[in-house]
């Protein structure tokens, strides 16, 4: 059972995973209750592009994906703004990327690192880079979401009054989206560029079943993405499966129990029909000053 | 209405206002005072939100100037309509949102719980803080967002159509809600489709569609020419216990032939 701790790259791949998956899962919060789950699974395939392209330029990996993705948000929402609507937007920027990156794989092959990694994951293969990325990261994205909680949260439920309040809901949005481009980019490595998404969206959505409020809603993703990561590549090894799969099919199995546990909650507390008794008065509104 | 000489908190000055080439507010003046306690009527699409906008200091001006007092306050109340209730946040949550909005640590302090529990229990909703917000009755869900604004502690209250959605009984309670905190000294505004609650419960009206047509006491601005030139219809003032009622006018069917 112990077996696989034995070896530095499963330990290695098992710190990355579980903390990668705790990242995926709070940032997921916000990108689950505001909709943007497409654009979630949409920057995944455009930081491809970015990668494919650092590597032809010759450029860290980090950096380039990284602006790839950022500059792939904000080109998504430039165009979203015109007449097609951002669900087109999003299909269009990002598959162009991610045909991009296609293209430029195939005439140029990738010298620096491996494609089939970025595309389907590798989280045994990840490098000191890879690590000290996600921890990196892990830690901007804690700052940001502790400093920001209650701006981004205000942000997320009513931008409209939140920006009557004070809250720069423009620069509040451009850091959430910041920190999810970089969440995805040094997540494609350890679950893969198509499978980074549900890394993101289903801790989230598991932790919306369980739950009413916000601040236990993103304990829970985050609790949930970690566990997911951790069960999974621990699962990987011992059935042999691919860890990005047994990662993302932990994390869907645990919102099938909280979908079957919201469920059999909402049955017990629907309430029974009130019996009806003829003999009831019509309610009176009441009028006072109130002229109809 | 305003007191003579009371300074003003926000006052529009020939006020544009445009969504891309769309022009939605044209040449408005509008002064907010203390003392002020008006209802905006008009159709939908007449801009009445978008003065609400230019009024908080959310939405600039395309031509015209806008002149708050520095350091001025204000609570907004959102259309209830517009709230997304699949949103995972309980009352007090909600409540505390406006006041901590631009603090840099996660948590609200002591006295932010206390003046919310204050303020939640004032509206007659007190105990209900660990509430999911959709779990309210209607009434319940207004004052949650009224409660929401008053913990900004404000100078001036702006609400967009508090009585829309609401059955009769709740837009009566709202209507004289906001006259308690009115009568407690805060100025307010509120944009509604309701034309009789407006006469009966409100000292100053003003009708727009774009446009400001006029801005009055109810008796004065409640006239068929000035529902007809916001309205774009047929209108009847009747007067029933000394207060104006709006009522559609009957449909007068035009002989041919």
């Amino acid at each position: 059972m112990f077996d696989p701790f034995a070896y530095e790259f499963f330990r290695n791949g098992l710190f990355v995973a579980t903390l990668a998956g705790a990242l995926c899962g709070a940032v997921g919060c916000y990108v689950v209750l505001r909709t943007l789950s497409y654009i979630g699974h949409g920057l995944s395939h455009a930081v491809f592009g970015g990668f494919a392209v650092s590597s032809v330029i010759g450029i860290n990996y980090f950096i380039g994906a990284g602006l790839w993705g950022l500059g792939s948000a904000l080109l998504i929402g430039r165009v979203g703004r015109r007449r097609i609507g951002s669900d087109a937007a999003i299909a269009i920027v990002t598959t162009a990327s991610f045909a991009l990156g296609l293209a430029l794989v195939d005439v140029y092959g990738t010298p620096s690192t491996n494609a089939d990694a970025a595309l389907f994951g590798n989280v045994l293969g990840v490098t000191t880079a890879d690590i000290v990325g996600v921890v990196v990261v892990s830690v901007f994205t804690g700052v940001v979401l502790f400093l920001r909680y209650r701006a981004l949260l205000f942000a997320s439920f009513d931008p409209e009054v939140a920006k009557v309040s004070g809250v720069n809901t423009g620069r509040v949005d451009a850091l959430l989206m910041v920190v999810l481009t970089l969440a995805v980019m040094v997540s494609m490595n350890i679950m893969g560029v198509t499978l980074v998404a549900a890394a993101i969206v289903v801790p989230a959505a598991a932790a919306r079943m369980l739950t009413q409020s916000f601040t236990r809603m993103l304990a829970l993703a985050t609790t949930i993405g970690a566990v997911s990561g951790f069960v999974g590549m621990n699962a990987s090894y011992h059935l042999d499966v691919a860890s990005g799969p047994t990662i993302v099919l932990t994390s869907v199995a645990v919102f099938a129990v909280a979908y079957v546990v919201e469920t059999v909650r909402n049955h017990r507390l629907r309430p029974t029909p009130e019996p009806i008794t003829p003999d009831v008065a019509p309610s009176v509104q009441p009028v006072g000053d109130l002229v109809i | 209405m305003s007191g003579p000489g009371e300074s003003p908190l926000v006052a529009l000055d020939r006020v544009s206002a445009s969504y891309g080439a769309q022009r939605v507010l044209d040449d408005v003046s509008l002064t907010v005072t203390s003392g002020t306690f008006l209802g905006i009527v008009g159709p939908s699409g007449a801009g009445k939100t978008t003065l609400l906008h230019l009024l908080a200091g959310s939405l600039g001006p395309t031509a015209g100037r806008v002149a708050r007092r520095p350091g001025l306050s204000v609570g907004y109340v959102p259309q209830i309509q517009t709230v997304d209730w699949k949103f995972p946040v309980t009352v007090t949550e909600c409540v505390l949102m406006a006041r901590t909005a631009k603090r840099w640590v996660p948590w609200p302090t002591g006295e932010d719980r206390r003046r919310a529990e204050a303020v939640l229990a004032q509206l007659g909703i007190g105990g209900l803080g660990d509430r999911h917000i959709r779990e309210l009755s209607g009434g319940q869900q207004q004052r949650v967002f009224l409660a929401r604004a008053l913990l900004q502690e404000p100078r001036v209250l702006l609400l967009d159509e508090p009585t829309s959605g609401v059955d009769l009984r709740t837009r009566h309670e709202v209507m004289h809600l906001l006259g308690d905190l009115h009568a407690d000294g805060l100025a307010i505004v509120i944009t509604t489709h309701d034309l009789n609650g407006v006469a009966s419960h409100l000292p100053d009206v003003a009708f727009l569609n774009r446009r400001l047509i006029a801005r009055g006491t109810p008796g004065e601005v409640l006239t068929p020419l000035n529902l007809e030139a916001t309205y774009g219809a047929e209108m009847e003032v009747l007067v029933h216990a000394g207060l104006p009622v709006v009522v559609p006018a009957p449909l007068r069917l035009k002989r041919t032939g």
